[in-house]
């Protein structure tokens, strides 16, 4: 009779090993520092947290029309209710708003549009990038078809902020291209012009650029020549990140292995076929999530706008505040500005890391 | 080759490469100058009209402003000149101070992110994630018109020991050097020197014989006991001036200003927070092996991290963190929306609004943060080099 070998079945590891008192003991309480940095972190949560909630919930009032009627001790949201449509639009008319909107929409709906297969890709962005901003610039500036014209320096709010920032990272795209291409051309003169260009404006604040733009270029313009305020502030917004934008694209030229560029020389393409056809695609790819990054620096960096006189989202918040039907709001404003960047700038930086995990196609050497 | 060389060509004068590049130069060149040349005509002719005068003679006549923080004596009629400096000191202690600040809030934080603690690390990287995705200036504002505008008034000022805390300001005591201060000045020099010795001496010991001297310790304890052992020698020559509440203000005492104050912490969190990534890229950038190759040859956890993961952790932190400070120098100029009288407050908001020398003033404030850039970018090459691999 064959004794057929059976082992007894394994015993659960110990409870100090596995479930939630273990995961407990190895991470919160492991030695006596770990126990005091527990039970310090938990003060610090309970210092901060609670009041928080009790003053941004619990205690918060919703509704309401001026300061008087915010009772409850705690925030007062009503002032952020009254003043939304400010904070999001600026001083443009209320009845023009949904212009605004409709240009928001619209890009939504093309930028969507990019899921769709059949639809010729080329194309599509040459849309986006050629004929949606005349579109969009009529939307918002009126003037034809009988939109009522408004005057740019009603624009403010978030709009604003958003129309900043991305007509200075798009504008400065081609330019900080070819920056790059120039600090990394073999001819002198091109070289040097771009690296001056490069190192100066990367050596100074932004706001120097801005002051220069809204003070200094009227004084470089022949007499009578003049353009408004906002076009300065872009043309200052473009340069700056134009050199930020042209390193970040060094970056990514640098990466291309140097057989890229003899095979394309190798294939008899000229100078400007082997970038656009073989370097630059390779290149684009791999510095799309630091193209991202620039993007959120420069939309956080667009609040310095509000120096020279011009009202952003931040700069309608800073506004508002001073309104005395509202005295003592000042941190429900902030509370309510921080907020929105917060999600801004968070959520394009999960989107930036995913894209470069998504992007990540195992072209780099290791 | 002679062949190829009879062949007549058909190569055009345009086709070839070097003579392409030279045209491309020359009319890239000339477009540059001409640009250059139209620009500076027309702001010539801009000035005239204005009849504004170029040059910088208007730094020698009065400025005629008040500038509320000034670590040099400044007065009203003090020239522009004077004003700068008051404005370039104001820009130079923001700057060092924030990134003192900075880099010790960015180590903690960079650590405590890496941390066993899960609590910790949590913690951290809701620090992180919160002060990096919210702007800089919307911070200085939450800082300076939020939290120290609500201080109260200095009549209900809050105290700790003999600081002050209010709207005004943070006020701590001042101390006052009496007669005799120059021999503990004396003795901190000596003490200074002694230690640099006991660190020299302690360095050639280990190197000929091996045995180990806590040489930082010991200097340490020589820098204060020599210095003290001076200090009551002389009679402790030093007596606090207090800050004494009355009515309506504070006499006496050191005060910060809440614009120091204000940007300052904004600055120094802000910055902290991106420091607190590049940290912990560089220590997570050392192969585990290193530690394990360490912990093997029987160091201690503290000396592993000391000797073996800090060094070469350094590397990889040094050129990132460079820039952050270059950052920082540079966002100390934001200080100018909250009226810390720095750089671009007084040289271009204040001066440049009564004298109209727009192109001088914007000159001078670029210029200095041209150098300040590429000054703080030198240290840190030279200290990268420093750090950097020395390879056969």
């Amino acid at each position: 009779m064959a004794i057929e070998f059976k082992p007894s079945p394994s015993l659960p590891p110990p409870s100090t090993a596995v479930g939630p008192v273990a995961w407990l003991r190895q991470n919160l309480f492991s030695s006596p520092l770990n126990v005091f940095l527990t039970l310090f972190s938990i003060y610090i949560i309970y210092l901060i947290v609670p009041p928080i909630i009790e003053w941004g919930i619990i205690n918060a009032t919703w509704e309401g029309a001026s300061k008087a009627e915010c009772t409850a001790g705690g925030a007062c949201w009503a002032f952020i209710n009254v003043y939304f449509e400010q904070f999001m639009y600026g001083l443009y008319p209320s009845e023009e708003t949904w212009r605004i909107n409709l240009a928001v929409i619209l890009i939504v709906l093309l930028v969507g549009m990019f899921a769709i297969k059949a639809i010729n890709k080329l194309f599509l962005s040459l849309t986006i990038l050629l004929i949606y901003p005349v579109v969009a610039y009529f939307l918002f500036a009126g003037g034809v078809f009988g939109l009522e014209v408004v005057e740019t320096s009603r624009w403010g709010g978030l709009f604003l902020t958003v129309l900043l920032g991305v007509v200075g990272i798009v504008a400065s795209f081609p330019l900080g291209a070819l920056l790059a291409l120039g600090r990394r051309s073999n001819m002198p003169v091109a070289k040097s012009v771009s690296l001056v260009f490069i190192e100066t404006i990367r050596a100074v604040p932004l706001i120097t650029i801005l002051f220069m733009a809204s003070v200094m270029i009227p004084l470089f313009l022949p007499e009578g020549l003049n353009f408004n305020k906002l076009l300065r502030v872009l043309i200052g917004i473009t340069l700056f990140s134009s050199a930020y934008m042209a390193e970040v694209i060094r970056g990514g030229l640098q990466a291309i292995p140097k057989g890229q560029y003899e095979a394309a020389d190798a294939m008899g393409l000229t100078y400007w076929q082997s970038m656009v056809l073989v370097i630059l695609p390779q290149a684009l790819k791999l510095v799309i999530p630091g193209i991202v990054n620039s993007f959120i620096s420069l939309f956080k960096d667009t609040t310095l706008v509000y120096i020279v006189g011009m009202f952003d989202f931040l700069g309608r918040i800073q506004a508002a505040n001073h309104d005395t039907n509202w005295l003592g709001t000042t941190v429900e404003g902030y509370a309510f500005a921080a907020f929105v960047y917060w999600i801004f700038c968070f959520g394009m930086s999960r989107y930036s890391m995913a894209l470069e995990r998504k992007l990540d196609t195992g072209h780099k050497r290791n | 080759m002679s062949n190829i060389k009879n062949i007549p060509s058909n190569k055009s004068f345009l086709n070839d490469a070097g003579n392409r590049s030279l045209i491309f130069q020359i009319v890239l060149l000339a477009v540059v100058v001409f640009v250059g040349y139209y620009l500076f005509s027309n702001l010539q002719a801009n000035l005239e009209n204005r009849g504004i005068s170029t040059g910088f003679s208007f730094l020698n006549e009065p400025a005629g402003f008040p500038i509320l923080i000034h670590l040099v004596s400044y007065t009203e009629s003090s020239t522009y000149g004077r004003a700068f400096l008051v404005a370039l000191i104001n820009t130079f202690v923001i700057s060092l101070l924030g990134i003192i600040l900075a880099t010790i809030i960015g180590v903690v934080m960079g650590l405590a992110r890496l941390s066993k603690n899960w609590l910790v690390a949590r913690l951290a990287t809701v620090y992180i994630e919160t002060m990096r995705n919210i702007p800089l200036l919307l911070q200085m504002f939450f800082w300076y018109f939020a939290v120290l505008a609500a201080l109260p008034v200095p009549r209900n000022s809050y105290e700790f020991a003999d600081f002050l805390l209010n709207k005004r300001g943070i006020y701590s005591p001042n101390p006052i050097a009496q007669d005799g201060f120059g021999l503990v000045i004396i003795g901190f020099i000596l003490s200074i020197a002694l230690a640099i010795g006991v660190i020299v001496w302690a360095k050639k010991r280990q190197t000929r014989t091996g045995l180990w001297f806590p040489a930082y310790w010991s200097s340490l304890g020589i820098i204060l006991g020599v210095t003290f052992l001076f200090f009551a020698a002389a009679g402790f020559p030093l007596e606090f001036d207090l800050p004494q509440k009355s009515r309506f203000n504070v006499t006496g005492g050191m005060v910060l200003p809440p614009e120091f104050v204000a940007v300052l912490v904004a600055l120094s969190t802000y910055t902290g927070a991106f420091i607190a990534e590049i940290v912990r890229a560089g220590i997570l950038s050392v192969n585990w092996g290193q530690t394990e190759a360490a912990r093997s040859l029987g160091l201690r956890d503290s000396l592993t991290q000391r000797l073996i993961v800090l060094p070469q952790a350094l590397r990889v932190i040094i050129p990132p963190l460079t820039s952050q400070y270059l950052n920082l120098a540079k966002n100390s100029s934001l200080g100018a929306a909250i009226a810390y009288p720095e750089l671009v407050a007084v040289i271009m908001g204040t001066t440049l609004n009564q004298t109209g020398q727009a192109i001088e003033t914007i000159g001078l404030c670029m210029l200095v943060y041209g150098s300040l850039s590429l000054s703080i970018s030198l240290f840190m090459n030279w200290y990268n080099k420093k750090m950097s691999l020395i390879e056969r």
